[in-house]
């Protein structure tokens, strides 16, 4: 066992589930969605995507994408997010949930993608 | 691994990798604080319980992290979320001060500055357009064959095991940028960094001072790039024969160079003359060295300088008195005189008031001196011949009144110079031993008058389209195009410039000393020596075909369409052209 896969392997999987339970739920309603969950999910794709940096492999390349376009969408929710309810001030309407949480879910795809990778490299390298 | 080695390709991934941890932990001590931040019970401006929410503890973290503090908003804070910003005010400091330290250790690494200047190396290389030399070595020779390289506009890279070489070469005053970088060129991956598979590298000039080295580089730029032309440098005899063995252009050794040289101006002056001048560095003084003499010679220092002269003296039935520490081991001829050359007494047992000429060739320099000022307090007429092992102890040789000094270094460079700037002048080296003693005599007056004081430039003509456009041009136009248009001035051709041409190459057919009715054709080559100037003047010619015209009928067509019509109008005589018949 190898304490730095095993770091890598639960920050990633750790950004799916994080995103998942944050998409999870109605789709506009506000009740249904964390902003912990919403902020614990953004540090960990971030995180997730520093562990990629400086990777030389194809595979690496495409982790590492995948991780920064999960983080562009993550941020671009926590963005809508607070500019609806600090900046504008209509608080959470069913629209502006509808697009958080669109979002979080196709940060969510680009995270299972991510999930996906890491499955296919471990299981290439077992012989 | 790819060939290519980019910065991109090494540095980045390297910084990526090691700012992993600092980058974690800043982000870790960020979402700490901005969760505990919306976490701890604040009160708003009516005393109301109130919570902070993300966007507004995300805020007062970015601006609390790096200490600027706009202070407590959007309400005062509680007594708990100043403790709490307290604490959060201490963990993303030391985040920072662990990041940049992080940053600032990685600019320290050794590792991380190889990689950095390996890349500026190779950014440095591929913007090179033209041909270029790379010098392994930057010791004595390495130096001066960059300074008359780059004098002669060449372009060089230099690399260098030690830092203090390439140091000494960015102070150095050249009039082109030399890339220089500290590479340990025995490593076949550096050499590729430093453009031995480059399109433009002409030449790679291995001149270290260790022999392994050496072959190192000459295997490695044969077996990556055959076309490139290889020149090493070679100490030993068995490196010299290991290094020629697979196709290295010229291996050179500065003892050998050095004692046939000498051999040669005992035997054949004013050819040793022709060859010291045309293979010297253009622009030094012309050197008139005086003619060492025939009789007995003392060897002091059996080493490789002794060993190279005492072979060729032999060679040529001169007798020679060797004088060794080591006696008769080491190779040492068994009457060899035991002792260093320094004491009087050894130098009295050897002959001295007797011998003609005394070398001092061990390879220490305070040995080489006091051997030079024993001797001449012993035998003031005796010819003094010493190595000088480093440029700096040239003015203490000249001092002590030494006849002809051996500078290896000097030897070195001037032979690979002549060979990488005139490839042509072996040949011709070659065929002018071979001449008469009156020939080679009337050659050196004609080098002598053209080049007054300095050294004279030599120099490859070949007669192609891009070399000189306009003799093509003239040749195609079925005009004979005679050595005469070359070597005179190109605005009075009854003036000679000062250059001669040496040697004519067509085919394979090789004519010494071209006379100025010889006609060119396509595909010559010619080899010239001269002044600078005269290669400047007549490099005019070759590409203007009215001034080639000129050179070869006298007559002046005039260039360009309003002299051309001018010239047709005066030939015509008639007035100015009515513009309606």
């Amino acid at each position: 066992m190898h304490l730095e896969k095993v770091i890598f392997g639960f920050f990633i999987l750790l950004a799916v589930t994080l995103n998942f339970g944050f998409v999870l739920g109605e789709f506009d309603n506000p009740a249904h969605h964390n902003v912990y969950e919403l902020f614990a999910a953004i540090v960990v794709s971030l995180i997730a995507t520093v562990l990629k940096f400086g990777e030389r492999t194809q595979i690496g390349a495409v982790l590492l994408a995948a991780s920064l376009v999960a983080d562009l969408q993550l941020i671009a929710a926590a963005i809508v997010w607070a500019v609806a309810v600090h900046v504008v001030e209509v608080g959470l309407p069913p629209a502006v949930m509808a697009g958080i949480v669109s979002l979080a879910g196709g940060a969510l795809l680009a995270n299972m993608v991510s999930a996906t990778l890491l499955v296919i490299e471990t299981s290439s390298l077992q012989r | 691994m790819p060939r290519d080695i980019g910065v991109a390709k090494t540095v980045v991934p390297m910084v990526m990798r090691r700012m992993r941890p600092p980058l974690i932990v800043l982000m870790s001590a960020y979402a700490i604080a901005v969760v505990g931040l919306t976490l701890v019970p604040g009160q708003d401006g009516q005393g109301d319980p109130w919570r902070t929410d993300f966007f507004h503890a995300f805020y007062v973290i970015t601006y609390t992290a790096p200490t600027i503090g706009f202070g407590e908003i959007p309400y005062e804070f509680t007594a708990a979320q100043r403790m709490w910003v307290t604490f959060s005010i201490y963990l993303t400091v030391l985040a920072w001060l662990y990041a940049v330290g992080t940053i600032i250790s990685l600019m320290q690494d050794t590792a991380f500055r190889a990689a950095i200047q390996r890349g500026r190396l190779h950014r440095a290389v591929r913007q090179i357009g033209e041909p270029f030399y790379l010098i392994c070595g930057y010791g004595d020779t390495g130096s001066l064959l960059v300074r008359a390289l780059t004098e002669r506009r060449r372009r060089v890279v230099v690399i260098d095991q030690a830092q203090s070489a390439i140091e000494n070469l960015e102070l150095r005053d050249l009039t082109v940028y030399v890339p220089g970088f500290q590479l340990d060129a025995e490593i076949p991956e550096n050499l590729l960094t430093a453009g031995v598979k480059q399109r433009w590298c002409a030449g790679v000039v291995a001149v270290t001072n260790s022999d392994h080295a050496n072959l190192k580089i000459a295997l490695t730029s044969k077996l990556q790039s055959p076309r490139v032309t290889m020149v090493a440098r070679a100490d030993s005899e068995e490196a010299t024969a290991n290094i020629a063995s697979f196709g290295t252009d010229a291996v050179f050794n500065a003892y050998d160079s050095f004692a046939e040289r000498l051999c040669l101006a005992i035997r054949r002056p004013d050819m040793h003359r022709i060859q010291d001048w045309l293979t010297g560095i253009p622009t030094t003084s012309l050197p008139e060295r005086p003619q060492p003499p025939e009789g007995t010679w003392i060897i002091c220092g059996f080493e490789r300088l002794g060993r190279a002269v005492h072979r060729m003296l032999r060679q040529q039935g001169i007798h020679t008195v060797i004088v060794d520490p080591t006696g008769e081991s080491d190779s040492c001829p068994p009457d060899a005189i035991p002792g260093k050359g320094t004491e009087a007494q050894t130098l009295r047992q050897a002959g001295i008031y007797s011998a003609s000429a005394l070398l001092a060739g061990t390879s220490d320099d305070a040995d080489n001196l006091s051997i030079v000022m024993t001797a001449r307090q012993l035998n003031d007429t005796i010819f003094i011949v010493a190595q000088e092992n480093e440029l700096s102890s040239k003015p203490l040789f000249r001092a002590a009144g030494v006849d002809l000094a051996v500078e290896p270094s000097y030897i070195l460079a001037s032979r690979i110079l002549s060979l990488l700037n005139a490839p042509l002048l072996e040949d011709f080296l070659e065929r002018a031993r071979g001449e008469s003693e009156e020939w080679q005599a009337a050659l050196v007056q004609r080098i002598r008058a053209i080049a007054g004081r300095t050294i004279p430039e030599t120099w490859t003509l070949r007669i192609s389209a891009i070399r000189c456009s306009a003799v093509i041009e003239a040749l195609e136009e079925g005009m004979e195009v005679t050595m005469k248009g070359l070597v005179h001035h190109p605005r009075d051709r009854e003036r000679r410039l000062d250059c001669i041409p040496l040697l004519l190459s067509r085919k394979g057919e090789v004519t010494l000393l071209p006379p100025e009715d010889t006609q060119l054709a396509r595909g010559d080559r010619i080899l010239f020596c001269g002044t600078d100037r005269a290669l400047g003047l007549m490099r005019i010619p070759l590409h203007h075909i009215e001034n080639l015209r000129y050179m070869l009928t006298g007559e002046s067509k005039g260039e360009g369409i309003i002299w051309r019509f001018l010239t047709q109008r005066q030939k015509a005589g008639r007035g100015l052209p009515n513009p309606r018949p």
